[in-house]
Order: structure tokens, then C-alpha cells, then sequence
């Protein structure tokens, strides 16, 4: 029985090497990308990753991160997690001799499920506006990157902004905020914490969970009719962010009073709700659009040149893609970092690691990179993976999104004891002694 | 009290919708045995291809004919290719190959259309509609007399003309059926298309109310339990169950999902139409097998 | 004429009835667990082991599990995946509760809940059958999912509900090496597909295949179909129950309730479809092929010249080919790949020769 599958296996493991003679690819430095562009979340997949592998054909066009090329593979998980474990073996090693510099799964199962093993193989896991909020403490998860903003973050920033539209966080008291969140790990996630913030800020909180896959709203909706509620806070993912809108509208309730969190923002979450999205306002990292710098040289250098990722190019500058392009920036700029320390070469993931842990974007070098507005300034740290934590709010006119508030930053130092006290008791649960961020060069 | 009323017309114009899915079950299941699982993936294919067409410019009704005409060859490939080869074979082994032909459409569907999430507009616009002091949605009774006009269509095809007339020959007794010289496999086809229609219709609609994308496809799961309460069998059947399941997962979902913590509408109907097999193991207006040894 | 049967008479009732008859079935059979347990963590690769070998050997089991519900006592059923979260959380649980309790003491507990759990969801199969049943499971399916995420005790509270595996130690030996979690799975499954053989071929297994073949005639002839379609649901619930445990512990080291979703159920079902249906052999021809086929697939297109298919449509075109295969071993060969491997024993034994 075994002997079949081995021989099969002998087989694939002779068209596996055969690979390894087509192309020497020494002196590159390699991405694995385990996209995904097919199933159910395809729409996000080929969006992001559209736009990362785009913004690396725009660096290999300008010459390289200091005349070292970047190279990259894809590999597709259709968003399941163990092919993106496998994906994730398959790919960890380099491609013909080019060292992995990090790993993007943008997926928060594939994330958790190659975190030990990211941080067993040295190979920094990004998990950019989303992952695990604990991983934020470097001193425990030393490889893990949640950039720009973890969940709790996000929640944090979103009860600001309802404050600064009350006027002011005391304010608050006495609103009716509504949570409808996807019935998932990833929708429960802040349940805590935005309860710990209604308690600090005296609002009343009303959690309603949509099961999974969230083609069926109406009784949600029913219910915050009957509540009432001054905003509604929609944690959606997928298809039940159409759906809510649509729902939203069946009951009468207006769009411009749900706030859809990172996983709403995108075209593909109003567009499809037609009529009804019109005035949803969601957060976002970044904005969308094709106006910055950046953009336009990948419109030059890549698109126009006939190398676009994207099947269709109408996704151009939308926000799957320029979280994309965010991304290959932060990655390539880590790179970057790191070769100011350890040659201008290609880098081993440890070494690429450390350029992440000192990654500091300022204004002065966004405008450099010719993202300025485009991504926020951003500073990490040993103890800090995050780095940002700053979002802006936007608002669907019916065609696309338009930015209507400057960056809201999330409480982080409210946030932090919680952070802290979650990945010190992972670190017991593992028996992982943290690092001590005080000594780490 | 007019919150209850609310709720329980919103579920009930909900399970119309889920009653839309059964019936292309009903249809299939009805002709040839063959517990369809590809009805989903059916329904994903017709509304993919229908938007599809129309984001390229082609007007609504052309795009809508050359629709169903992709599902009509849809059908006759899978009387040709999976149920010719298969006959006589047990239903399970039918059920299986359906699973297997759910993922060749859904695969075929991406491959040829893309993954993107598609708008689709159908017109209507969905403002909520007051009557007596409750909100109605405008969308949903469309959808409903939609579903009526379909209902009154298949009664009249099956009962005024003769290819009708030999689909109830078939399904009342496959054998005597051949013996009088109806062709099976065209029957088959022609049940095969006419459920492509059924599964066209509904994506339109399911479509319209969740941007036309993959999870469509999942839609099935909601069909399932209508399916088991109304029986296999009868079109009235998957209407009745479509409104008892429509009705009692939102009500359940309003006042017991409080006490559980709430999402409980994925397992509800389920559990709901177990209950009911307990007291009617052939569903409502299902036919109790008989068995002999 | 690779080899000859002839000549090995039994003298005993006793060497009639045992499991292998053959010396050459035997002397195979030692050699392939040699191979496996002593050539292999020596031959195999991190890729290999952790990619590759131990899904294929947990996916074998999660088989056998749902191949002597659907394939030996004919009861259909798509809520293996339930039944597998119930073995990884209860395992999880008592690992973490119960301090001191050994691993494998806890690997049985967990199969003990998936079997209690299975057995619960089986009740309705008295009255219900066929399509019918599997609402029943389907239900669970759901239920369990759901019961899983919402109560946040069963994942210790996690904030994101995602358990992740205590470390593998078993008598002081760690485990954690890919090729230790290897070895691990690899002890766990052939311990449980010896049990499984042997439990095919007592009288329970005889009964479920009465009751598979006519269950009406089965109960003329005085088989309880309470007790034997209970027992098929509660001993696949425990098979089942353990290979999610597995899966969540040597396999990815953590996992979320909507790891065990209806696609996995399917998943198994394909595996023992594929694999043969009242096969055991068939479990591990099922799952090599659920594994490898799509490893190879993608693996070829990375062959083709860079821009040539995008991997999109790879996927999409071995979605094609999964369900064209199923359809095609449903028309051509029922029985699944065991039956393949079956009738190239045949030959074999004949070759040269024919007669």
C-alpha cells in the first residue's frame, strides 16, 4: 500500500528536482507567494497579490533593491490551510538557490498554522492588517509582523472616530453601538475588547453574529431595527458584506451609519450591493486609487509595458490592490534595511527579519518611494511589530471610495497591557522564554 | 407584536427563495432518481454566465436566451456523458457523481468567467415597502411572485402538454414508461433543462440579492432541509417546506438565538427537519417507501 | 509467475483464518513497515514528512473511519469532518485540564467524545435512511461547528478560537521533529488499521455488511440493526475522532473550527470513493491520491514556461479533473483504485504466463 504511494511520490520528487536545473537564479533574492485566485475569497487574492507582484516587477524594472533582483513564485492555497502549509513547505527553501525573505499567506489560517513553523525555519511570517494581535509583542513572537494594524487596532481606532464624530470620547456615553461580526475566530476576535471599551466609555454594545457564510441577514437586521442603534460596526468577510448592505437597506437603515471594518473596505464588498452601498463608510490603511507616484511608475514601468498581474485591469488602484502594493513596499523596504547591514546581496530570513524589526517609514522616505498618503508612517521595534496603527475612514459614492476623515490613530497604549498579557500566556503555553527588547540590536 | 409579524413575513418571503433551490431538486429527483448535489453549482454557472454576458453589453433578454441555452447543452452533456453510462446504478453512486459534477461546473464556471464578484442589478429597486406599520421588502415579494409565476409555469407544463404528460409517466414508474415508448434519456434531458431554467431563475435572484459569486454555490445547504421536510417529490412540497423552514429559522434566530448566543441558523433547519423526520421519515409529502425482501 | 502460491497448505483452523494467508503477503507486509518505520525517517525530507507523508497517513485513517460507516456498514454520511473537531478539541482539552494524562491517553478520550458525539447523530439512522440521513449528519456537521466557535471554554478562550498543539512528548521521547510527528502518525495509524481489520472481519463487520447489503433482510435474519448501526456510527466517530486529533496536533500544529468544515467531509468522502468503498487498502490509495494529485498537478504547471496558465487556472482545471475523475471511477470502476490494485495482482500472479 505504502509502496504505491512512495513510488508516485519517487516519481514527483524526480519532476520536483528536474525544476531545480531550469534556472540558477543565484543572486536574487525570492518571495513565496501563496496566493490564492480561485474559491470563495479569490476576489481579495487576485487583488492583493496583483499589486504585490506588480510593485516587485516595478523594483526589478528600476534595477533591483541595490542591483539585487527580485524573484518570486506563486503557489495556490485557494485559502485553505493546509495547501497553504504545503505551499508554505514547498516554498520555504528558496527557488534555485534564491533565499525567502518573508512570507505574505494573507490568511489568518494559513498564518496561524505556520507560525511555529516560521519561527522554527527563521523565515518572517507578515501578516499585514490582520494576524494574530498578540504576535504585535516581538519579544514573544520574534518572526511574526502584524503591520500596520492588528485587530484590536482596528476596533480601537473605529470607537474613535464614532468619538470624534459625537464630538468627543465622552460622548459616547449613552450611544448604541451594534457589532455584526462573522461567526469565525476572525469576526469574534475584538468581541472583547470592544466590550472592555464600552465599559471605559459607556456605550452600549450589542453583539450580533452572522454564521458563516452570511447569505441570510434578515433577522440580524430585524434585531437592529428593533435596537435601534446610532451606528452599526460591520466585522463582514466576503459575501456577507454585500449581503449586510443590502439587508441594511431592506430594513430601512441608513448606510452612512455602518462603519465596515479592514475586511468591508473593499470595491468588491459595496460594489456588488449596487444602490445600497451608496454612503457605507469602512476604515482603511490606505487609499485607493491611481494618483500617487508609486502607482503611476508601476502604470509605466509594468502595466503599460504589458507585464500587469491583473486579469483585469479596471482593478487597477482599487484597495485589494494597493494593499498589495503597500505590502511589496514594507517587504522590499525591509529588504532594503537589511542590506544597509548585512551587504548588498541576497538575505537569509533571519537576516531579512531584522530589517523589518528596524523598518521606519517617515514621511521624507515615503515621499522618496513616492507613497506618501499612500502608506502611513510607520516605526517598528523589537517590542512593536505593528508599527502603525493609524487608519483613515472612506465612503462609497455609489462608483467608488472617497477618503472623508485624515489618519485616526487607535488607542495603542490602551491596548497594549491586553496585547502583552495574551502573548505572555501563549509564551507559557509554548514554554517560549521572551526576549529581552531592552538588549536586541 | 407587529415585530413578530415582521419577522415571520420576512421568513417566510426568505424560504420562497430557498423553495426556488428545492425545486430543482424536486424536478431531477423526481424524473431520474438522481439526488442532484450539482444543483448549486447549476445555479452558480446560469448566473455567472448570465452577468457575464451582460457586462459584455449584450442586452438583458439576449443574454437571458443565450443562457438558457448554455444550460439546455449543460443538460444534454450530462445525460449524454454521467447518466447514460450510469443507469441502474444505486442512487448513492448517483449522489456521488453529482458531488463529482459540481466541482467540474464550479471549476468550468471560474475557469471560463473568472472569480471576480459581480453586480447584478435586476431592476427592482429594494426599498422597504410600509404596510400597516411593517416593512416589507419590495425585493423579496418580487421574488416571491416570481416564484409563483414559476410554480404555475412547471404545473402547467407538467399537466397540458405531452412532454409533461411523459415526465409523469417517468417518474410515476420508469419501467411501464419505457414499455409504452417514452424515451428515457430524452426525458431526462428535458427534466435536466428544465431544472437548468429552475437554476437559472434562481440565480437571477440570489444573484440580484448577493452579488453573483462563488458562494452561490452554497446555497444548496439552505435547500437541503427543505428538501427533507417537503419530501423529494412534490414541487408543493418544496414550497411548503421552503416557508416552514423560512419562517421558523428567522423566528428562531429572533427570540431563541438571544438565549444561545445567536448564528444559529446554519444548524437550525437541520436540526428542525430532523425532528420532523422522527415523525415522518418520508418528510411531508414525500411516498413511504415500501419494502420487501 | 513473480511468485508462487502453491504449496502453502493450512493445517489449522487457525492459519486459515488468519489475516494474511500468504508467506508472501506477510513477508511484504513486514518489509513495507520496515520500510516505513526505519527507511523512511532516514530517506524523507522536512517537505516530505511534513507536506506530504503526514497528511497522507491522517487522511488515511479520517478513510478508514468513514469507509466503515459509508463503505462496510453502508450508512452515508458528510459529517466526518464534526467528528474529527470533536477528536482535535477534545484532545486539546484534556490534554490542557488534565495535567499529567498521557498523550495517547488523551489521543483515546478525544476518539471516546467523536464516538459519543457520533453516536448521538447516529440515533436517527433507526428511523431514517439514505438521502434522509444525511440531514442527520449534515446536522452535526453544522452543529458542531458551530458549538466550536461559540463557546470559547472549548478553545481555552483563545480570543481568536484557534487551539494550537501542546507539544508532542510521549514517555519523555519528544515528537516535534517532522520526522518524529512522522513516526508518531505513523504508530497511531497502524495500530488503528490493525484494529480495523480485524474489527471487518469479526462479526460486527459481517453484520454491518448485512445490514449495508438489505438492512430489511438483515433484521429477518436476527441481526439488531439497533446495536449494529449504533456500534458502525460510535467506532467511526472514534477512527474519525482520532484523525482529527492528529491532523490538529502532528499534522498543522494548531487549529480553527473552520478547519473542519464541510469541505473536509467531502474531502473524506472523496478519499474513500476514489479509494474503493469496502476497502481497507483503498483508505491509503484514496488519500495518496487526494494528497499527491494536486501537488503534482500544480507542480507540473510550474514546469510550463512562466505566464503560460496562471495559477488560478490551475486550480481551476484540477477542479475540472477531480470531478471528472469521480465520475469516471463511478462509471468505470465502482470498487475505486483497490479494485485496480486488485486485478493487477491477478495478473501479476499469472505473468507470464496465461491461461
Amino acid at each position: 500500500m505504502f509502496k504505491r504511494s512512495l513510488l508516485s511520490s519517487l516519481a514527483l520528487a524526480v519532476s520536483l528536482s528536474a525544476t531545480a536545473f531550469i534556472a540558477k537564479a543565484d543572486g536574487e533574492q525570492y518571495f513565496p507567494l501563496q496566493s490564492y485566485r480561485v474559491g470563495p475569497y479569490a476576489a481579495g487574492g487576485t487583488g492583493f497579490f496583483g499589486g504585490f507582484i506588480d510593485y516587485l516587477k516595478y523594483v526589478n524594472a528600476n534595477g533591483g533593491v541595490n542591483g539585487v533582483k527580485l524573484t518570486w513564485s506563486e503557489c495556490e492555497t485557494e485559502y485553505v490551510v493546509e495547501k497553504g502549509v504545503e505551499c508554505y513547505e514547498r516554498l520555504k527553501n528558496g527557488l534555485n538557490g534564491a533565499p525567502a525573505a518573508a512570507t505574505n499567506p494573507l490568511s489568518v489560517g494559513i498564518a496561524y498554522a505556520t507560525l511555529d513553523r516560521s519561527t522554527a525555519d527563521k523565515l518572517p511570517l507578515i501578516t499585514i492588517n490582520h494576524g494574530r494581535t498578540d504576535s504585535t509583542d516581538g519579544s514573544v513572537f520574534p518572526y511574526a509582523f502584524p503591520l500596520q494594524l492588528n485587530p484590536y487596532s482596528e476596533v480601537s481606532a473605529i470607537i474613535n472616530y464614532i468619538g470624534q464624530q459625537s464630538g468627543g470620547l465622552d460622548k459616547l456615553s449613552g450611544k448604541k453601538i451594534v457589532t455584526l461580526y462573522h461567526g469565525s475566530p476572525y469576526g469574534k476576535e475584538t468581541n472583547e475588547v470592544l466590550q472592555a471599551l464600552a465599559d471605559k466609555y459607556g456605550f452600549s454594545l450589542t453583539l450580533l453574529e452572522v454564521p458563516h457564510p452570511g447569505n441570510e441577514q434578515q433577522s440580524q437586521w430585524l434585531n437592529i431595527r428593533r435596537a435601534k442603534p446610532d451606528w452599526v460596526i460591520l466585522r463582514g468577510w466576503g459575501v456577507m458584506n454585500p449581503v449586510a448592505l443590502k439587508s441594511a437597506q431592506k430594513v430601512g437603515f441608513p448606510a452612512d451609519r455602518i462603519i465596515g471594518n479592514i475586511w468591508s473596505n473593499s470595491e468588491e464588498d459595496a460594489a456588488p450591493a449596487g444602490a445600497a452601498a451608496k454612503g457605507f463608510i469602512s476604515i482603511t490603511t490606505h487609499p485607493s486609487g491611481t494618483t500617487f507616484p508609486v502607482t503611476q511608475g508601476i502604470k509605466k514601468d509594468v502595466i503599460d509595458a504589458g507585464h500587469g498581474d491583473l486579469a483585469d485591469p479596471k482593478r487597477f488602484g482599487t484597495v485589494y490592490y494597493n494593499l498589495g502594493v503597500v505590502n511589496g513596499i514594507l517587504n522590499v523596504e525591509a529588504v532594503r534595511l537589511a542590506q544597509e547591514k548585512y551587504g548588498h546581496k541576497p538575505l537569509t530570513g533571519e537576516q531579512v527579519r531584522w530589517g523589518f524589526e528596524h523598518l521606519k517609514l517617515d514621511d521624507a522616505r515615503l515621499k522618496e518611494l513616492g507613497a506618501l498618503g499612500l502608506v502611513q508612517p510607520l516605526q517598528l521595534s523589537c517590542s512593536d511589530h505593528e508599527g502603525g496603527g493609524a487608519v483613515r475612514f472612506q465612503q462609497w459614492d455609489g462608483e467608488k471610495w472617497n477618503l472623508i476623515s485624515d489618519w485616526v490613530q487607535a488607542d495603542r497604549a490602551l491596548l497594549r497591557p491586553i496585547i502583552e498579557a495574551s502573548a505572555q500566556k501563549y509564551a507559557k503555553e509554548k514554554g517560549i522564554t521572551p526576549r529581552d527588547c531592552s538588549q536586541a540590536s | 407584536m407587529d415585530f413578530f409579524f415582521e419577522v415571520l413575513i420576512g421568513g417566510l418571503l426568505a424560504g420562497v427563495m430557498y423553495a426556488l433551490v428545492a425545486i430543482g431538486f424536486v424536478l431531477i429527483y423526481k424524473a431520474s432518481g438522481v439526488f442532484n448535489f450539482a444543483q448549486g453549482a447549476m445555479v452558480l454557472f446560469s448566473a455567472l454566465t448570465f452577468v457575464s454576458l451582460l457586462e459584455r453589453g449584450l442586452p438583458f433578454w439576449l443574454a437571458f436566451v443565450l443562457t438558457l441555452a448554455a444550460m439546455v447543452l449543460l443538460a444534454l452533456a450530462v445525460e449524454r456523458v454521467v447518466l447514460r453510462p450510469l443507469v441502474n446504478r444505486s442512487p448513492i453512486t448517483l449522489f456521488m457523481a453529482t458531488l463529482g459534477l459540481s466541482y467540474m461546473i464550479e471549476g468550468f464556471a471560474q475557469a471560463l468567467w473568472g472569480a471576480q464578484v459581480h453586480g447584478l442589478e435586476l431592476g427592482i429597486s429594494d426599498e422597504p415597502l410600509a404596510v400597516g406599520g411593517m416593512l416589507l421588502s419590495s425585493f423579496d415579494l418580487f421574488a416571491a411572485a416570481t416564484a409563483a409565476l414559476l410554480v404555475l409555469v412547471l404545473s402547467l407544463l407538467f399537466s397540458k402538454t405531452r412532454i409533461g404528460l411523459s415526465l409523469r409517466a417517468v417518474a410515476d414508474d420508469p419501467v411501464a414508461a419505457l414499455a409504452v415508448g417514452i424515451r428515457l434519456q430524452r426525458i431526462w434531458a428535458v427534466v435536466w433543462a428544465v431544472a437548468g431554467f429552475v437554476g437559472l431563475v434562481a440565480g437571477l435572484l440570489w444573484g440580484a440579492r448577493l452579488g453573483v459569486q462563488f458562494s452561490l454555490s452554497l446555497i444548496v445547504l439552505k435547500a437541503l432541509p427543505v428538501l427533507i421536510i417537503g419530501g423529494f417529490t412534490s414541487i408543493s412540497g418544496a414550497i411548503v417546506g421552503g416557508l416552514i423552514i423560512g419562517a421558523s429559522e428567522k423566528l428562531a434566530e429572533v427570540y431563541l438565538g438571544p438565549f444561545v448566543g445567536g448564528g444559529i441558523e446554519n444548524w437550525f433547519p437541520y436540526v428542525l427537519a430532523l425532528l420532523f423526520l422522527l415523525v415522518r421519515p418520508a418528510g411531508l409529502f414525500g411516498e413511504r417507501a415500501i419494502e420487501r425482501v | 509467475m513473480l511468485y508462487n502460491e502453491a504449496g502453502q497448505f493450512s493445517t489449522r483452523y487457525a492459519q486459515d483464518r488468519r489475516v494474511f494467508r500468504l508467506r508472501q503477503d506477510r513477508h511484504a507486509l513486514l518489509a513495507l513497515l520496515l520500510f516505513a518505520f526505519v527507511a523512511v525517517p532516514y530517506l524523507g525530507n522536512d517537505y516530505w514528512f511534513s507536506a506530504i507523508l503526514i497528511p497522507f497517513l491522517v487522511l488515511s485513517l479520517a478513510g478508514l473511519g468513514l469507509n466503515l460507516l459509508t463503505g462496510y456498514a453502508g450508512q452515508l454520511s458528510l459529517g466526518s469532518a464534526a467528528f474529527m473537531a470533536v477528536g482535535a478539541f477534545a484532545t486539546y482539552n484534556f490534554e490542557l485540564r488534565v495535567p499529567g494524562l498521557p498523550l495517547l491517553l488523551s489521543l483515546a478520550l478525544g476518539g471516546v467524545c467523536a464516538a459519543l458525539t457520533a453516536l448521538l447523530f447516529g440515533l436517527p439512522s433507526l428511523r431514517i435512511k439514505g438521502f434522509y440521513l444525511l440531514v442527520s449528519t449534515l446536522a452535526a456537521q453544522f452543529f458542531v461547528q458551530w458549538a466550536l466557535t461559540k463557546f470559547s471554554w472549548f478553545s481555552n478562550d483563545s480570543a481568536s478560537g484557534v487551539i494550537s498543539a501542546p507539544p508532542l512528548q510521549l514517555m519523555g521521547v519528544d515528537f516535534s521533529s517532522p520526522a518524529g510527528r512522522y513516526l508518531f502518525t505513523l504508530g497511531v495509524v497502524v495500530v488503528l488499521f490493525w484494529l480495523g481489520k480485524n474489527l471487518v472481519r469479526s462479526e460486527l463487520g459481517r453484520n454491518w455488511m448485512a445490514v449495508r447489503d438489505m438492512d430489511t433482510a438483515a433484521a429477518v435474519i436476527g441481526i439488531p440493526l439497533l446495536k449494529t448501526k449504533l456500534l458502525a456510527f460510535a467506532i467511526s466517530g472514534f477512527f474519525l475522532g482520532i484523525a482529527g486529533a492528529l491532523w490538529a496536533f502532528t499534522y498543522l500544529g494548531t487549529v480553527e473550527p473552520h478547519g473542519f468544515d464541510l469541505n473536509r467531509s467531502f474531502q473524506v468522502l472523496f478519499i474513500i470513493i476514489i479509494g474503493g468503498l469496502g476497502s481497507l487498502l483503498g483508505n491509503f490509495l484514496g488519500a495518496a491520491f487526494i494528497v499527491l494529485f494536486p501537488i503534482l498537478l500544480s507542480n507540473l504547471a510550474g514546469l510550463l514556461p512562466a505566464g503560460l496558465i496562471d495559477a488560478g487556472q490551475v486550480e481551476n482545471l484540477q477542479k475540472m479533473v477531480f470531478g471528472a475523475l469521480i465520475i469516471l471511477f463511478l462509471i468505470k470502476e465502482p470498487e475505486g483504485l483497490a479494485r485496480l490494485w486488485q486485478r493487477f495482482r491477478e495478473r501479476a500472479r499469472r505473468w507470464p504466463l496465461r491461461y
